[in-house]
């Protein structure tokens, strides 16, 4: 039993090395092209996510790795006046997003990007305004990125891959945004007249996400359609 | 909408096509009695699944998807319209009656946006059900007692979370509708993280924002709406301790919403339907 499941991973492992090798050839022809239209040098700094579904997997892989940073350290330093119902949510939370980290880890192997150093000089972790804050900013980010990314992605697998952690990534955004004020869980902020949550393109999740990284994120060869 | 037509199409470059269906003929030559019968909404969805049985493969087009939604977001739109017209003598709270307020309104634009996508693709809306709530006398007082009612929302937001990420990749080949489906899924999915809040803030059920295992927190007549919920096993990567961390077989389950098939939530709804 034991070794049908190391095959299994061992199987996958090897599936998402051919799609690496099939996209790197085509990708390298795109970022060529697309570089020379960036007028932002310092996009190609940092650590290159990569191009095809192997991007947008280390692009999910970078966010997972900041939210789980975050409630490592909520979890580790509790804010004044925590309940126990909030410890409890939290660490469930928090549990969820290591376990999103390490699925990408492990599912991208020597293709994933390394751990990323995080700057939560912004957050005062003692503070429930900040911390709820952050984790509302933090989720509702995610469900928009996933829902951005899902047109990005060429393979099916990851596609309900990428679905199946949204939907969790929603269920947290509406328990935060409930636990700050009660009702809020879908309202205008994130959900337009006809009921559909938002979208959001790499580039612009990056752009807040950077505000929370030390280390800087190079998206420039990740698909744009 | 026009099965016939639809039919003789497929004769004209697959004149095989009733014997493909081999035993399913004489169903396929009572098609229009079946039709009388059946809701009208249901139609496509079984026609969807005879062609995939028929074929074997799956080749559900991106209107029967959206048709397939439509349906779903009928039935929910109908069911908070009810909730809501029932109003103080249901939903005792006014923030609980503004939160099922706020899903209907979702329900219903969707139901509406959903329409015009199908007519903008091409296709022809289904028309609306005529629904069941009671489910055939499983959910008699689903009107007239909180609890049940809310066991039902519940059932409908997780069932609708499932059933949406059961057809993205049917939408792969098309950005827009698949942009639009990924939209109104983590929509759904914020509607169960608070209906699940509100009947565990009720005393009605032990359930979190999220899905424990292949727990409902209701019973046993939900049960299909669930099951399968409970995998720890994501692309052959284990979930349970991955990477030496303390991620346990709850977490692990919960940190992954399943999906569900159409013919899994087409059996689900059937009984809703009259």
């Amino acid at each position: 039993m034991e070794s049908s499941k190391n095959e299994t991973v061992h199987i996958s492992r090897r599936n998402f090395l051919g799609y690496a090798s099939v996209f790197a050839g085509a990708a390298t022809l795109i970022s060529a092209a697309s570089c020379k239209k960036d007028d932002m040098p310092s996009s190609n700094d940092g650590i290159d996510l990569g191009s095809g579904d192997i991007g947008i997997l280390n692009y999910a892989f970078a966010l997972e790795q900041l939210e789980a940073a975050f409630y490592i350290r909520v979890a580790d330093n509790p804010y004044s006046g925590i309940t126990a119902a909030e410890t409890a949510l939290l660490k469930d939370i928090r549990d969820h997003e290591i376990a999103h980290r390490e699925f990408f880890r492990k599912a991208l192997g020597t293709k994933a990007i390394p751990d990323l150093e995080v700057n939560f000089s912004s957050i005062q972790f003692e503070s429930r305004t900040s911390v709820l804050n952050t984790a509302k900013a933090f989720e509702d980010l995610g469900v928009s990125a996933y829902n951005g990314a899902g047109k990005l992605i060429t393979s099916p697998d990851y596609l309900l891959l990428a679905g199946k952690i949204v939907s969790v990534e929603a269920r947290h955004a509406a328990l935060i945004r409930d636990l700050i004020s009660n009702g809020s869980f879908a309202d205008m902020t994130v959900i337009d007249a006809n009921g559909l949550e938002m979208s959001k393109a790499p580039a612009e999740v990056l752009m807040t996400a950077s505000g929370f990284l030390k280390s800087k994120i190079n998206a420039s060869n990740l698909p744009t359609s | 909408m026009n099965l016939h037509h639809i039919i003789t199409e497929i004769e004209k470059t697959d004149p095989e096509i009733y014997d493909r269906f081999s035993n399913r003929r004489a169903s396929i030559k009572n098609f229009s009695s079946f039709a009388g019968k059946v809701a009208l909404a249901a139609v496509p969805i079984a026609l969807g699944g005879l062609f995939k049985k028929a074929y074997g493969q799956s080749s559900t087009s991106i209107i029967d998807v959206l048709n397939y939604a439509l349906t779903l977001e009928y039935l929910e739109a109908e069911f908070y319209q009810k909730g809501n017209q029932a109003g103080a003598t249901l939903i005792p709270t006014m923030p609980a009656q503004q939160a099922i307020s706020t899903i209907g309104a979702h329900e219903t634009a969707h139901v509406n946006f959903l329409k015009t996508a199908i007519t903008a693709s091409g296709g022809t809306p289904v028309s609306k059900p005529t629904f069941d709530f009671t489910a055939k006398g499983t959910f008699n007082d689903v009107f007239t007692n909180y609890q049940t009612f809310l066991a039902v929302a519940q059932t409908f937001e997780d069932t609708g979370v499932r059933a949406y990420k059961g057809q993205a990749a049917n939408l792969i080949s098309n950005n827009d509708v698949l942009t639009a489906a990924l939209n109104i899924h983590s929509v759904e999915a914020r509607h169960a993280s608070h209906i699940r809040q509100m009947r565990k803030a009720n005393g009605f059920g032990d359930v979190k924002p999220w899905i424990t295992g292949k727990n409902s927190g209701i019973g046993s007549v939900v049960q299909a709406s669930y099951n399968g919920e409970e995998t720890t096993m994501q692309a052959g990567i284990e979930i349970t301790n991955i990477n030496n961390t303390n991620v346990n077989a709850d977490a692990a389950s919960e940190a992954f919403d399943e999906p569900l098939s159409m013919q899994e939530v087409l059996a689900i709804v059937t009984p809703f339907l009259m």
